[in-house]
């Protein structure tokens, strides 16, 4: 069984979701959970922290193009965070660097929405 | 001096359902480094993998849990081939355009991605049809 774990924080109105584990077909629902429960908190501003994903499928990143519009439409944006070069490459195969924001660390993403304010 | 490296024939049989795709990829993990390939070569195959059963699933038995899936790898003269193949629905996967994901993110379009990284990541990928049966075969090589 693929293990996979997503839990939320909050710095100031920045919602980080931690990622851990593996994120397939089978173990994406729960990342769409996730999501969903942002929207009903109207939480927008979202930093993924990928220092616990070990790997990542294309149904995970479907995930993430699921989402981002709803996001960026309410002032927000899924940012993303300390990617292993791994999981980087997954992203960068599908041109993600192209449409989102990758950063080495999570406080350089929250600061990118604190100084947007 | 470069060991020699084996040739192998193996495998494994699964049911259409997504919780053993973890399965399937440690199947795949096991030969591609039994016969020598580095961890990161053998985490570009495992995904290529993934993502041919994640479409048999999702495509060809359309999420019913009761389909079968058989992988097959084998190795011989530096040539590491993985075979997926189903008795569901045929997909012609030529019919599934390239995507390009600044027109998805404007269609809020998902999927397609799969073939895309199948194709990025291995040295060959075929697809083929016989009888009631479907098979992708996933080639790479080691160099």
């Amino acid at each position: 069984m693929a293990d996979f774990n997503v839990t939320k924080r909050e710095v100031g109105d920045v919602s980080i979701l931690d990622v851990n584990g593996f994120l397939d077909a089978h173990t994406a629902p729960d990342l769409e959970n996730a999501f969903n429960n942002l929207i009903e908190n109207k939480n927008y501003k979202v930093v993924i922290n990928f220092s616990g994903l070990k790997y990542i499928s294309s149904a995970g990143l479907g995930v993430f193009m699921a989402y981002v519009e709803t996001m960026r439409d309410n002032g927000g944006d899924i940012k993303f965070s300390n990617l292993k070069d791994d999981v980087y490459n997954v992203f960068d195969l599908l041109g993600f660097p192209m449409l989102y924001e990758f950063y080495k660390s999570e406080d350089e993403a929250i600061a990118k929405y604190n100084r947007a304010k | 001096m470069k060991s020699i490296t084996k040739n192998i024939r193996k495998r494994f049989k699964i049911k259409s359902t997504t919780d053993n795709l973890a399965l399937a990829r440690n199947f795949i993990k096991d030969a591609a480094l039994e016969v020598g390939f580095t961890e990161e070569q053998a985490g570009k195959i495992i995904l290529a993998a993934d993502e041919a059963v994640t479409n048999v699933i999702k495509h060809a038995y359309k999420f019913s849990k009761n389909g079968e899936i058989i992988l097959s790898v084998s190795f011989s003269n530096n040539k590491f081939s993985v075979s997926i193949s189903d008795k569901g629905k045929h997909f012609d996967p030529k019919k599934i355009k390239e995507p390009n994901l600044k027109k998805y993110y404007k269609e809020k379009r998902v999927g397609g991605l799969g073939i895309y990284l199948m194709k990025k990541l291995m040295d060959e990928v075929k697809y083929s049809k016989s009888g009631d049966r479907n098979k992708v075969t996933l080639i790479k090589y080691l160099r």
